[in-house]
């Protein structure tokens, strides 16, 4: 390599890769704010005594409906029990549930999608069919229907809530195999002589499945919301048991003279989906600069 | 730079000591430092250099677009007499298109999409003047005239993507002068083109500048700025290093950047005459090969095409052929070049050989065995034989692989070979490549993204070299690159080519890269292949019209 080279591709990339990585590398104020709630929630979640020692089923008639304040840092509902506490002992549900739903729909995702993907023009009709006929319900009716003949329950409505982000999952992934199959660089696999096997081993699932993760961070949001949405409706998590979703719903009826019943539940649901979008996002623009 | 002569206040652009730069200014070097130069009316002043020399950057610091980040200084800046430092964005605005126009490399993308042509020209008529609405549309039809785009074809109601790439060109061009500048900025206005095509909108330009208008034009290719520029400013590293007379500048160059730069031009250069400086290590003794001999051996054909035919249907139903019949061979340790412009079916046809689509008729034989008609299980055992190096080579690697990964993907053929020994080998083998295509062990972590495009056009052909193979089959491999880099890299193939062996089948729509590499040359045109001979013979005596036509259209120095 001559020296003129050598100029062109070191002296000028270092300057340009520094700036490249200070702006990806750096972390916005977004992203630690989410990082330190997604920190504060998953120590809640394994071990919610640590954040909150009282017990979140703990009946106190004398202190119903006591206002935000020291003792009571979010106030306490109609048999006086611990907002706080019950938030926080919610946290390991809710994660649960958004986390095994995302999971649920990005398996099932991943199947329709590499069959429609993978198997040839036939199947990619009939599965595309098949999911359109599936968006053309809105994704929580599609958890509702389900609902409906499986009886309500946590276990039910996690599984509604992936058999209800299953199609958009689906729809990705098959769009990211498509390109990524007919990309250049799988061409010039092909013209190593790597059988299609290695290729798609080697070449074609670790392409399409690396935004997977981002894709499952932002949507571990969007199924805690629709989780809370389906348990605030009484389908989800039943009243008593500490359930953003269940607490929601029980302080609707006070929602006029005891606000802080509704509304910490709700900021908690809140600020989890836009943790989530928030660290997920971040990944995603890392992954594109790396 | 000491030739500047005063110009009078005549002068429609007057830049001296123009310092750009990024960041804050005490703590980034300028990108830019100390540009002086002046542009007369009726003057095509051109700005040759190599990419990051800053002369995209001095064009833009003309029209007030340096940058939000940048900051520009000058000891005078001043357009048809007017001082534009420190003018503000409005003011900009104002000055934009009136005193100054600019025409892009890239038309397609300067273009709006969804609107037609005529309404983008008309705007600045819009924004600039008191016409009204017929007359903006006379005014409009006046100039497409003067670029040459018929109006009796309507295409002042089509959309940018409905032109071909020189009527796209001509458009730009078009709303550049709609206001009448006194002033044209040109930023690789051919760059893009075909070499026909080309020659016609540098005749275009010269025609404005005969007209008055006074013209920067930024561009890579010497050859190009030659055949308009009356004087011609060298930039390397953000400052002028020799400007002169066009003349003078191509005939006699004094700094050693424009040296190198002119050397590395292949046209005109004989086979086997070397077009970098310097030498790459010789490479034989560091790759072994099964038969390095072949060289000596008798000719033979390694490669064949018969009767190529390849057909697709276009979205509203016709079919088109892109493949007309095309039959070649290529003969042992020699170099076939395909020649010919955009569409002419030169990629299709290198996708033909590589079994990567196919063919509706006629057939590839690879080392006298059936290819194309072959199962893709019998082709893998042939493919060995065969390496290819593309145009855009990034896009060729798997994103998520560093060089090192995607050499001992390829050096470990189908069975990627487990245990000690199989990996050592693996990894001197990889070592013994990097060597060979000249780049250093230390880039062997880095992913192809952070390389420059240079190195990574050797990491392909590193990668094409793995398997051992008889023939590379070369599509563009050289298109993005600059003139100097192109020149190494077509050094390194030709070294390969003479210490392994190697046959060539090298497609370029560069006559100037065809007419060095090839021993023989095939000219497409529509699909079809219209006239074969040596490069000696075709170049000198070409037969077929349509040659004659791209001969006499490449841009050439001292013609």
């Amino acid at each position: 390599m001559s020296d003129l080279e050598i100029q062109a591709g070191l002296g000028r990339s270092p300057r340009a890769r520094a700036a490249r990585s200070s702006r990806s590398r750096r972390f916005g104020v977004a992203e630690i704010l989410a990082g330190l709630f997604t920190l504060f929630l998953v120590t809640a979640a394994l071990f919610p005594a640590l954040v909150a020692p009282g017990d979140p089923l703990g009946i106190n008639p004398l202190s119903a409906f006591q206002t935000p304040s020291p003792a009571h840092w979010f106030g306490t509902d109609e048999s006086g029990r611990d907002i706080y506490t019950r938030v926080s002992h919610g946290t390991g549900s809710s994660l649960l549930i958004g986390t095994l739903a995302t999971l649920i729909g990005l398996g099932l995702g991943l199947v329709l999608g590499t069959l429609a993907g993978m198997l040839g023009p036939v199947v990619d009709f009939t599965v595309n069919r098949f999911l359109e006929v599936l968006f053309a319900f809105p994704g929580l009716l599609l958890a509702l229907l389900f609902i409906l003949i499986f009886g309500p329950g946590v276990a039910t409505a996690t599984v509604a809530v992936g058999l209800a982000t299953a199609p958009g999952y689906a729809r990705i992934i098959r769009g990211q195999l498509v390109s990524v199959r007919s990309s250049a660089f799988v061409e010039a696999a092909t013209v190593l002589g790597r059988r299609p096997g290695q290729i798609l081993l080697r070449h074609i699932l670790p392409n399409t499945l690396a935004p997977l993760f981002v894709l499952g961070t932002l949507g571990v949001g969007q199924a805690i919301v629709w989780a809370s949405a389906l348990s605030y409706l009484g389908l989800g998590a039943a009243p008593p048991a500490a359930e953003w979703g269940a607490m929601l719903s029980a302080g609707r009826i006070y929602i006029s003279s005891a606000w802080w019943m509704s509304f910490f539940p709700g900021l908690f649901i809140v600020l989890t989906a836009v943790s989530a979008t928030a660290l997920g996002r971040g990944i995603e623009r890392r992954m594109r600069h790396a | 730079m000491s030739d500047e002569t005063s110009r009078g206040d005549s002068a429609a652009v007057r830049v001296r000591n123009l310092v750009v730069g990024f960041g804050p200014p005490h703590e980034a070097d300028p990108v830019l430092n100390g540009v002086s130069f002046e542009v007369a009316p009726g003057e095509c002043l051109a700005i040759v250099g190599e990419s990051g020399s800053g002369k995209s950057v001095t064009a833009r610091s003309l029209l007030g677009l340096a940058g939000d980040n940048a900051w520009v200084r000058a000891d005078e800046l001043s357009l048809a007499g007017f001082d534009v430092r420190g003018l503000s964005e409005s003011g900009w605005r104002r000055r934009r298109g009136r005193d100054v126009g600019l025409v892009l490399q890239d038309a397609l993308v300067s273009l709006d999409p969804l609107r037609p042509v005529g309404r983008e020209i008309a705007d600045s008529l819009r924004l600039h003047t008191r016409l009204g609405a017929a007359a903006r549309h006379t005014r409009v039809l006046e100039v497409l005239d003067r670029v040459g785009l018929p109006v009796a074809g309507n295409q002042v109601r089509m959309r940018s993507g409905e032109l071909s790439g020189g009527q796209r060109q001509r458009a730009l061009i078009a709303a550049a002068i709609v206001l009448d500048p006194p002033f044209l900025i040109a930023d690789e206005p051919t760059t893009a083109l075909d070499v026909t095509v080309q020659a016609q909108i540098l005749e275009l330009m010269a025609s404005l500048k005969r007209a008055g208008t006074g013209i920067l034009l930024i561009s890579h290719d010497l050859a190009v700025v030659g055949r308009i520029a009356d004087r011609i400013a060298v930039m390397s590293a953000g400052r002028i290093v020799e400007a002169g007379p066009a003349h003078e500048v191509l005939t006699c160059p004094e700094h050693p950047v424009t040296r190198q730069m002119l050397a590395a031009i292949p046209a005109d250069k004989p086979r086997g005459l070397r077009l970098s400086e310097r030498a790459a290590a010789p490479v034989a003794p560091s790759l072994p090969f099964p038969d390095t001999a072949v060289r000596d051996a008798p000719r033979n054909t390694v490669l064949e095409a018969t009767g190529l035919v390849k057909r697709f249907t276009r979205p509203d139903g016709t079919k088109q052929v892109a493949v007309d019949d095309v039959s070649f061979r290529l003969e042992r340790g020699t170099t076939l070049g395909i020649v010919g412009e955009s569409g002419s079916g030169k990629t299709t046809t290198a996708r033909l050989v590589l079994a990567l689509t196919r063919p509706d008729a006629g057939e590839v034989r690879v080392l006298g065995q059936p290819f194309s008609a072959a199962s893709e299980k019998q082709r893998r055992l042939l493919r060995p034989q065969l390496g290819a190096i593309y145009q855009d080579a990034l896009s060729s690697f798997d994103p998520r692989l560093s060089v090192d990964d995607v050499l001992r993907d390829a050096v470990a053929g189908g069975a990627r070979r487990t245990g000690r020994s199989g990996a050592s080998a693996d990894r001197q083998r990889v070592l013994q490549l990097l060597d060979a295509v000249g780049l250093a062990q230390g880039l062997s972590g880095r992913r192809p993204l952070s390389l420059s495009g240079g190195q990574r056009q050797r990491v392909s052909i590193a990668r094409a070299l793995a398997s051992k193979p008889r023939i590379l089959i070369c599509d563009e491999p050289v298109s993005s690159l600059d003139v100097t880099v192109q020149a190494q890299v077509l050094d390194l193939l030709d070294d390969l080519q003479r210490d392994l062996g190697l046959s060539l089948l090298f497609i370029s729509h560069d006559l100037g890269v065809i007419q060095h590499v090839s021993d023989q040359v095939a000219v497409m045109l529509g699909g079809r292949i219209v006239e074969t001979g040596s490069a000696a013979r075709l170049f000198a005596a070409p037969e077929h019209p349509y040659t004659q036509a791209l001969l006499g259209a490449v841009p050439r120095i001292g013609a």
